[in-house]
């Protein structure tokens, strides 16, 4: 064999090194040239490209001020509190009711179980668009008016994020061994202590999964934060999006700011990962 | 048998100590449930209005946030905990009956109030006018079918749906069958540096890539990567969103979301890639079957099932493509799309009846992918 073996005796492959190393290094520049930007002064970012300072990083003007004009100055500070006030509950109250409800329809057998399911599969596919008048009517000030409120936003993420919730927990929860739960049942339990004592505790792993997929999709929705917060408690993606629109002045806040709104979902999906990737892999779409 | 003896049935399981506890309702139960649910929902609605008319009162943004949060998490807790005792107070055999759709009923209850109703409410709405107080019929569609930039994002839409899903399919097939043959430290480095785009938002996507194609006038020199190339190569420096010839703008915001989506596409592809036996493999290589041949024959049937189900995914997702298009050039330069012309319909127009109409189209066109999407979930559970 002319090949050379790796240690796990499998053939090297050249082509696939050369391929994937050209291509992790295509996916990463764009994000490198942002985290270099916003590590420039404002006349070293205008007058050369970031891959000078990077290259030569003794020479460029280095500067953190950027984070600081970002943070306090275009207010990025209360949209990263509000973005959080946003995510936690978003992501925890319908797993809460998406758990009871994937629950029921894994264990239990009642009328009309099939057709309700059928739904969820049929609206996990509907745009969410199509919410967004009517729910501006119901949660505006022509009825409930709480628009503009955190409850709003988690109410409206809550029940987007429900079809593929109760989707990939039941998906999860049919794998777990039915013997359990029934033997459970003959000891007295009741479906609530089963649910809370057994259950939920079994499927630890899809809950973590999809409160990372959940996480990630609240704290980087735009378009559901923009229609239905009002301006001080916007989130930090909100933010981002207003400051991209200001064109000229203020353009070195533009990176900083772009990068402390990346931090958080980078920082949960690195630690997450795991889970992630296995919630994934057990197939969902979101509609 | 008469309903006497099969009502007795059950009873001569009890334990003797507790005859009858089958039948007999829990009224202090039943009513603190109730109360209890009731003060839940009272005192959340409450909480949230005084944030909203009082925040001074609470002294701080973090004061707001902390009671939010553990106002939100624990008040939805608390409304099950009531639920349950509400339910578990019923006499016991009405009890089995109801405890199902006590599970199930809150969370179909939000998801028929977010997404079910609205669907006929915008339906609705979309033959009513700007404001939805008065019907006009069909006015709203013959507007927005006559109007060029209607088509123009139907047009940019059908483009996205061609290019989109089929590139990141093919990337991520790519990406996963090479990284599988890279050593396992290899194929983790390289294969999270393609997977981190994932967490990256649109919007923080359109700044990444913004600075990529930023334009600086001729003579100075160009701080975007893509002009620092291009002027490399002995071109002129060029506003590449504002190009619409062969829709180059629309594929340059294309990049972005295929930049963003191939990592999803390569975790769900490697780990069907891994699913594929060894031995159909080994045993392709021993009748002589090359590494192309092997890839074309081997692997990517038995990944199909993948390939299909990433593809639809991304299909759906591209379908309501918004937040890149609406942050980069809202539409200018002949590159909007249908999500982008109904918010701005909804939100800078306040056109609710033909902001209605446009979702309705897209409503239409999701349609088919419902069906999909039952018959893939029925295949499914026949494998099951």
């Amino acid at each position: 064999m002319s090949r050379k073996l790796m240690k796990d005796g499998r053939p090297r492959s050249p082509f696939s090194i050369v391929t994937m190393t050209i291509l992790a290094i295509i996916w990463t520049i764009p994000t490198l040239g942002l985290l270099v930007t916003s590590f420039r002064t404002r006349d070293d970012a205008a007058t050369s490209g970031w891959w000078t300072a990077f290259f030569n990083p003794f020479s460029a003007q280095w500067t953190t001020s950027n984070y600081q004009g970002a943070w306090t100055g275009a207010d990025l500070s209360s949209g990263f509190i509000n973005s959080i006030v946003v995510a936690i509950p978003a992501t925890v109250i319908p797993i809460m009711f998406a758990a009871f409800a994937a629950y029921a329809f894994t264990f239990m057998d009642f009328p009309f179980k099939e057709f309700f399911f059928l739904l969820i599969i049929a609206v996990m596919v509907v745009p969410i668009q199509v919410a967004f008048q009517p729910m501006l009517n119901i949660l505006g000030p022509r009825g409930l008016g709480i628009s503009g409120q955190y409850i709003a936003v988690w109410l409206l993420h809550t029940g987007f994020g429900m079809p593929l919730c109760i989707y990939t927990l039941r998906n999860y929860m049919s794998t777990l061994p039915r013997s359990v739960v029934e033997s459970a049942k003959i000891d007295g339990c009741s479906h609530f202590q089963t649910f809370w004592r057994l259950v939920a505790p079994m499927s630890i792993p899809a809950i973590a999964a999809f409160a990372t997929l959940q996480f990630l999709w609240v704290w980087n929705d735009l378009l559901i934060a923009k229609l239905f917060l009002k301006s001080e408690n916007t989130t930090v993606i909100v933010k981002l999006q207003q400051l991209l629109g200001t064109q000229g002045q203020g353009q070195e806040l533009l990176t900083a700011g772009a990068f402390i709104t990346i931090i958080v979902p980078m920082i949960v999906f690195v630690t997450l990962q795991r889970f992630m990737i296995r919630g994934m892999t057990s197939g969902a779409v979101k509609g | 048998m008469t309903a006497d003896t099969s009502a007795a049935a059950p009873r001569q399981k009890m334990r003797v100590d507790d005859p009858g506890a089958s039948l007999r309702a829990h009224p202090a139960r039943i009513a603190i449930g109730l109360v209890g649910m009731l003060a839940v929902v009272w005192l959340l609605g409450n909480m949230f209005l005084a944030f909203g008319y009082y925040p001074e009162k609470f002294g701080s943004k973090f004061v707001i946030a902390i009671l939010a949060i553990v106002g939100g998490v624990g008040g939805a807790a608390l409304l099950f905990y009531f639920l349950n005792m509400f339910v578990e107070g019923l006499p016991r055999r009405l009890s089995e009956g109801v405890i199902p759709y006590a599970f199930v009923l809150p969370g179909l209850l939000l998801v028929g109030l977010m997404l079910i109703y609205p669907t006929f409410q915008t339906i609705n709405y979309s033959f009513a006018n700007s404001d939805s107080t008065a019907y006009v019929g069909f006015q709203n569609y013959k507007t927005i079918f006559s109007d060029p930039e209607f088509w123009q994002s139907v047009f940019n839409n059908i483009l996205w749906l061609i290019i989109v899903p089929a590139a990141v399919v093919a990337f991520g097939v790519m990406v996963a069958v090479l990284a599988d043959k890279l050593s396992a430290t290899g194929e983790k480095v390289a294969k999270s540096m393609i997977f981190l785009p994932m967490a990256i938002s649109a919007v923080g996507a359109s700044a990444i890539w913004l600075l990529v194609y930023a334009y600086n006038n001729p003579g100075q020199a160009q701080t975007g990567l893509l002009n620092a190339i291009w002027v490399g190569l002995g071109g002129q420096p060029q506003t590449w969103l504002a190009i619409d010839t062969l829709k180059l703008n629309s594929i340059l915001l294309m990049v972005i979301l295929i930049w963003l989506q191939v990592g999803f596409a390569m975790v769900l592809l490697s780990s069907a890639i891994k699913g594929v036996p060894e031995d159909t493999v080994e045993a392709a290589r021993i009748d002589g079957a090359n590494e192309v041949q092997i890839f074309w024959r081997v692997i990517i049937p038995q990944i199909k099932g993948t390939i299909i189900t990433v593809f639809v995914t991304v299909f759906i997702m591209v379908l309501k493509i918004f937040d890149i298009v609406y942050v980069t050039t809202n539409g200018a330069y002949g590159t909007n799309v249908i999500a982008n012309l109904f918010f701005n319909k909804l939100f800078a127009a306040s056109e609710a009846g033909q902001a209605t109409a446009i979702v309705v189209v897209l409503l239409i066109a999701v349609t088919p992918l419902i069906w999909y999407q039952i018959k893939h979930f029925r295949d499914e559970e026949a494998g099951r």
